[in-house]
């Protein structure tokens, strides 16, 4: 094996062993070590047993996975544990994206500020991008909650519905704010120095030497690493608040909103939090976006891409699942990219039934999403992975104990 | 007739003028009545009285239009749900409204108020206190059920019990907290005659042993013979008369309000 692979293979070690830490059913004691010596192997396998392209291809597909299935987790602390119908995702979504990116770039200058125009470029660390989508998204979240959470049901999915389309308008139209209708360029791309010539200089020679073979045209694999564990972070901090005493309430709101008043329960206040929460989480998912794409503009976070897919993932994940967030999201975005080879191999086929069909064959996909939808709902309503019947692990950790 | 067994001292729960209109409805108008502590009162009165409206608008579903109600004391009027209840206010529904999805030990221990696991952070930072006292409120959930008899039930999915269970399990709910006064609608309604007399007993029982004071709207008139005294009317919004339910039952105006004039005029004569 070559140095490169080696590299590699040890990128891609930290999602599996996360994974392995998430799926392999046993104490946790054991755990780490049979997650360590899974992802080793399977690391090794892969790197060595798959064509390079196609396991590029692979580390994408999987990074643009793992962002929707961040998505997909803020998404069910609103759904899944409270019952928001929130059909905005994507304007949360895009704040993130456009937060991020201005609090990271840097302002244009030069020649270049007469064509690219932005309201600030703070030129701060790839963290504290993300962390300021989280917060800025949070803050829109909390204000549209306060009015828009009397309603609910349709009339909720409806109202945020607008308000996407109103955040998504504004980022066409604004100029100053985020460059308007054109892109916005150089966002930078987190610890890419690690793998360019010169290294930067604060990281340790061993880790420099390590990765270098890696290349910096291969720079996925380090951020599938980077977006893992951010989605690991994610999912531990929600899966503790969700099955809580706090997450008991919630799905007792949800269920059955009069009674839980009636137990003394602040309904409104509980059911702002996990509209909060869930904002938070998309925006963050927003960042990972941002600093993934390099170059964003407001066509990306239209309803369909950034809203119903993340709706049609949930529901086959599982809603009120956090696991099944995270399979949903894999899932039906291998649905999404499989059909796209599939329209690919189709498409002899349509031109022999009318010959601009192939040129309209992207809404066959889209079809498809939604035949899957529809299937989805009516035979397995609740999804892939079901809600756990008990709330509280707290609880479940008792009970194991005594029995 | 108007604040005869009342009028001297004040009630527990104290309802003055209270007044609320839908549209050109008259549902509650001017309605003052008093619950004195420690009796099982109970409120009956033909269907459209306005006898959950009350209970709607002493809990705090509904803001009155007009009147106060007054609990212990404390002016309540207005108040959301959440904060009736921390002032020692309970009630159940005239449909059960458990949670389905969770067990049935985990409805009773939603309703333990002050729970530090009830803010989200502290799930992160102070594991260690919500874990004791998530053993503690097991501990007492479990007591609970086996008071109302429920414990083989304690991991089913609330919504998969019986209708009558369902009621028990409203009931179970109650002595989850340390409630002054519960309100109970129509506690009997749909259950079969074992497990009512069960109910009745535990009402009982709860009366005696921790002194809850109970007001409960019951059309089963043998259920409010046996445990209700004194007994309000309610018709058209407002009291009617009160009294112990012997007398009520033989009230000619109760008669009148429940199946119009001419019956009444029989009674009468």
């Amino acid at each position: 094996m070559t140095d490169a692979e080696l590299a590699k293979a040890s990128l891609i070690f930290v999602p599996l062993f996360l994974l392995g830490m998430m799926v392999i059913p046993v104490r946790a004691i054991f755990r780490v070590p049979l997650a360590v010596v899974a992802a080793f192997v399977v690391s090794l396998l892969l790197v060595a047993g798959l064509a390079t392209g196609t396991l590029t291809y692979l580390v994408s597909f999987s990074t643009m996975a793992a962002i929707y299935a961040v998505l997909c987790l803020g998404l069910n602390s609103q759904w899944g544990l409270s019952g928001h119908v929130n059909f905005g995702v994507a304007g949360f979504f895009a704040i993130g994206a456009f937060t991020s990116a201005l609090f990271t770039t840097s302002m244009p200058s030069g020649a270049l500020a007469a064509y690219s125009k932005q309201a600030f470029g703070l030129e701060m660390p790839f963290l504290v991008g993300v962390l300021a989508a989280g917060i800025v998204a949070a803050i829109i979240g909390f204000l549209v909650a306060i009015p828009v959470l009397r309603l609910r049901t349709d009339f909720l999915a409806i109202s945020t519905l607008g308000i996407a389309e109103i955040i998504r308008l504004i980022f066409q139209n604004e100029r100053w704010l985020a460059n308007g209708p054109q892109p916005l360029r150089g966002i930078p791309q987190p610890l890419s120095c690690a793998l360019a010539q010169p290294a930067c200089s604060w990281l340790p020679q061993p880790i420099v030497d390590w990765l270098a073979p890696v290349g910096p045209r291969n720079y996925i694999f380090l951020y599938f690493a980077i977006v893992s564990i951010i989605l690991a972070v994610i999912y531990l901090l929600l899966e503790r608040i969700s099955r809580s005493p706090w997450g008991r309430v919630q799905r007792a709101v949800r269920d059955e909103e009069n009674s839980a008043a009636m137990n003394g329960k602040n309904v409104t206040g509980f059911r702002i939090q996990t509209f909060v929460i869930g904002s938070f989480i998309m925006g963050v998912a927003g960042a990972l976006y941002a600093h993934y794409t390099v170059s964003i503009d407001y066509s990306h976070f239209n309803p369909l891409f950034a809203t119903f897919i993340v709706w049609v993932m949930l529901m086959l994940g599982g809603s009120g699942n956090n696991k099944g967030a995270i399979l949903g999201a894999f899932a039906v975005w291998a649905v999404w990219t499989g059909t796209a080879f599939l329209i690919d191999f189709a498409t002899p086929a349509m031109q022999a039934i009318s010959s601009d069909l192939p040129s309209r064959s992207a809404y066959f996909r889209w079809l498809l999403v939604a035949i899957l939808l529809a299937a989805i709902v009516l035979f397995r309503p609740q999804g892939l992975i079901r809600e756990r019947k008990l709330v509280s692990d707290f609880l479940a950790r008792n009970t194991r104990r005594k029995a | 007739m108007h604040d005869t067994a009342s009028g001297a001292e004040a009630g527990l729960l104290e309802v003055r003028g209270l007044a609320k209109s839908f549209g050109g409805l008259r549902a509650i108008d001017d309605c003052t009545l008093s619950v004195r502590k420690g009796t099982i009162t109970g409120l009956i009165g033909p269907n459209g009285a306005g006898k959950t409206t009350l209970f709607n608008l002493i809990t705090g579903f509904f803001q009155p239009d007009a009147g106060a109600v007054r609990l212990d004391g404390d002016d309540i009027t207005g108040l959301k749900p959440n904060a009736i209840f921390d002032k020692g206010l309970c009630r159940t529904f005239q449909t059960p409204r458990e949670h389905p999805t969770m067990s049935v030990l985990e409805n009773l221990m939603l309703v333990a108020s002050n729970q530090t696991g009830e803010q989200f952070w502290n799930c992160w930072f102070r594991s260690g206190a919500v874990r004791r006292q998530e053993e503690e409120i097991r501990a007492k959930a479990m007591e609970v059920l086996e008071f109302v008899d429920l414990t083989r039930l304690a991991d089913e999915y609330a919504g998969k019990l019986s209708g009558g269970q369902k009621k028990l399990l409203e009931l179970a709910r109650i002595l989850m907290t340390e409630p002054k006064i519960v309100l109970l609608d129509e506690p009997g309604a749909g259950i079969n005659r074992t497990l009512m007399k069960r109910l009745s007993e535990n009402i009982e029982t709860l009366r005696e042993e921790r002194g809850i004071t109970f007001l409960l709207i019951e059309h089963d008139m043998d259920l409010v013979m046996r445990l209700c005294d004194p007994v309000i009317v309610m018709s058209e919004g407002h009291k009617l008369m009160e009294g112990p339910p012997e007398k009520v039952q033989n009230d000619p105006h109760v008669l009148e309000a429940y199946l119009g004039g001419q019956y009444a005029g029989a009674a009468d004569g």
